[in-house]
């Protein structure tokens, strides 16, 4: 037998498997399963703008564009950035179209990491932001947050996670996977203590358009944070064209183009025929967007009332579309609950500690599936609760306050 | 009339659903079950919901299916009353589903439904034409309905096609 170690490369290899992976195997065998763990949204992309692209294909779209996204396109996201987030980008030089916000992300660290840097994550966070800050060479360096302050990150935290090898934070708002939100005012906060200490930011804003309650602020338009800014997004989330792989970046010039010498060399461009349909979804999706947005919301008030109502413990969460419920009261860890549920009553969840330490007593609910099944999940889940010896509350929280 | 926010919300969740309980769209709009049925009676007392009817294939129930036909009507209006008294006239007839004005080569549009062709043929020799100011009317037999108020009534299977878990 081959020792395949020998060849390969150590970084790679040490790179943790995805806590989300080992679940997905055992969940994709089992029938009658309600999938509370799927992180995309359950609307398939908009008609008109997968008509687009089918009559692209029609017409010939089948070559390379320039490296960093048809200019029609980089236009359309300028627009776009400007009208929703009040964010000036040059599509000449600051914006770069890539295959999904995953390969933006990669870009960002590719691009301003230097061996040793530190990255600061806020975490729970997404699965691969420290595994694309290692292979960057860089050390990803976890900032925990907790439920008591709704999943935010404060000022002292970061302090207090800040070395001379700190190079950048990492920004996720709204959360994947707490939904946690963070307003103009923690934005500030969070501003501040980036200049003091001449960071970076690189602000994930995947979900910016799934924004609930309050008006969405891009850490980039607080004064003084264009500059040291990396803003990213994509089509993936609010679009509903997750499997379309495109997303985008937008950042100074300075950063934005050493992001594209990486790209030029490793991806080229993203597929032609896809960014026409981009282009059509920029112009003639904001309805579309709207009316999917409100769907979630009413969900999101839904689930969040339910599993307070069965006696899993959650808060409102600002965005995106996840819930983040709490069952330390349970006695289980995060992986024992998701799995006696998975197996005894048939419901996929994430166990919070997928997204690091501190989402350990917690698991991660997708509310992107029908309303029938979410009840159906919330009846299965009481149940499951109700077997532990849990007795699920009774009484009906007042509607409307929590 | 002019509604509030929390009132559009509801209509659009009813058109989506109408067979939820108030307890249910309460959850999603983060108000009681009461201020749901007081605005439910509200919007039914106003005739802004007009009724709650259920979307029937009938075409798939044996000894059930049905003829449609859309006719093209050309009236003469009345004096006074315009379209609305031939209208009237229309509607009246149980086998009519749905009469609409409308703007060009022809005034009224309407659907009838019946057991057979010579339903139709009969209730457009006998009744529809004889009535004073229709001047002529032409049937157009339905052969398939794809699609019914928003509803595609038999699709591509709309399956979940996502993974089960997923980052
Ligand atoms: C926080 C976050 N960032 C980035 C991504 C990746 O998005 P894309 O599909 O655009 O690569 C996801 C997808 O789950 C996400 O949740």
């Amino acid at each position: 037998m081959m020792n395949y170690d020998q060849f390969l490369s150590k970084k790679a290899l040490d790179l943790k498997p995805s806590g989300i992976r080992k679940f997905f195997d055992v969940a994709s065998k089992l029938d009658n399963v309600i999938s509370l763990g799927v992180g995309e949204p359950d609307f398939t992309t908009p008609w008109t703008i997968r008509d687009e692209t089918i009559a692209s294909l029609e017409d010939g779209y089948t070559s390379y564009t320039a490296n960093p996204g048809l200019l029609e396109l980089r236009e359309e996201i300028s627009r776009y950035m400007k009208r929703k987030f009040n964010l000036s980008y040059d599509p000449e030089s600051e914006i770069i179209v890539t295959i999904g916000a995953s390969q933006s992300l990669d870009l960002a660290f590719r691009a301003i990491l230097n061996p040793g840097d530190e990255v600061l994550i806020i975490e729970p966070a997404f699965v691969s932001y420290a595994a694309l800050v290692t292979m960057a060479g860089g050390k990803p360096i976890p900032v925990p947050t907790y439920g008591e302050n709704d999943f935010k990150v404060t000022v002292g935290q970061i302090e207090a996670a800040v070395t001379e090898r700190t190079k950048a934070i990492l920004l996720c708002s709204p959360n994947n996977p707490t939904g946690s939100f963070l307003n103009k005012d923690d934005l500030k906060a969070i501003a501040w203590i980036v200049q003091k200490h001449n960071l970076l930011v690189v602000s994930d804003e995947i979900y910016a358009e799934l924004t609930y309650d309050d008006e969405y602020t891009s850490i980039a338009a607080i004064p003084g944070m264009y500059e040291r800014t990396i803003v990213i997004n994509g089509f993936s989330k609010a679009f509903a064209m997750t499997g379309w792989r495109l997303g985008f970046a937008c950042a100074p010039k300075p950063l934005l183009q050493v992001m594209l010498k990486i790209h030029q060399y490793t991806t080229m461009c993203a597929p032609h025929m896809l960014q026409r349909g981009a282009i059509e979804a920029l112009r003639n999706g904001e309805e579309q967007v709207e009316e999917m947005k409100n769907s979630y919301r009413r969900r999101r008030n839904y689930i969040v009332h339910a599993l307070n109502e069965i006696g899993l413990p959650c808060h409102m969460p600002g965005g995106a579309f996840y819930v983040f419920p709490s069952i330390q009261h349970t006695g289980l860890t995060s992986e024992e609950f998701a799995e006696k549920l998975l197996m005894k009553e048939r419901v996929a969840v994430v166990p919070g500690n997928a997204f690091g330490e501190s989402g350990e007593g917690y698991i991660r609910c997708s509310y992107a599936t029908s309303l029938e099944q979410l009840q159906e999940a919330v009846k299965r889940i009481g149940r499951f609760l109700q077997s532990l010896g849990l007795r699920t509350s009774q009484k009906k929280t007042a509607v409307g306050n929590i | 009339m002019k509604l509030t926010e929390q009132e559009m919300e509801l209509l659009a969740v009813l058109e989506e659903n109408h067979r939820q309980s108030a307890e249910t769209i309460a959850m999603q709009m983060q108000i009681s079950p009461e201020q749901v049925n007081a605005m439910i009676k509200k919007l039914e007392e106003a005739k802004i919901i007009v009724s709650y009817p259920a979307l029937i294939d009938w075409s798939k129930v044996d000894g059930r299916e049905q003829v449609v036909a859309v006719i093209d009507v050309k009236v003469t209006p009345k004096r006074g009353v315009g379209f609305d008294e031939v209208a009237e006239k229309i509607y009246r007839y149980p086998e009519v589903r749905s009469v609409y004005l409308m703007s060009g080569t022809y005034d009224l549009s309407v659907t009838v439904e019946g057991k057979s062709m010579k339903d139709i043929s009969r209730f457009v020799a006998k009744k529809l034409s004889t009535i004073d100011s229709v001047v002529s009317t032409t049937t157009h037999f339905m052969l398939k309905k794809y699609k019914h108020d928003g509803v595609i009534i038999e699709g591509k299977d709309d399956k979940d096609r996502r993974m089960v878990i997923s980052p």
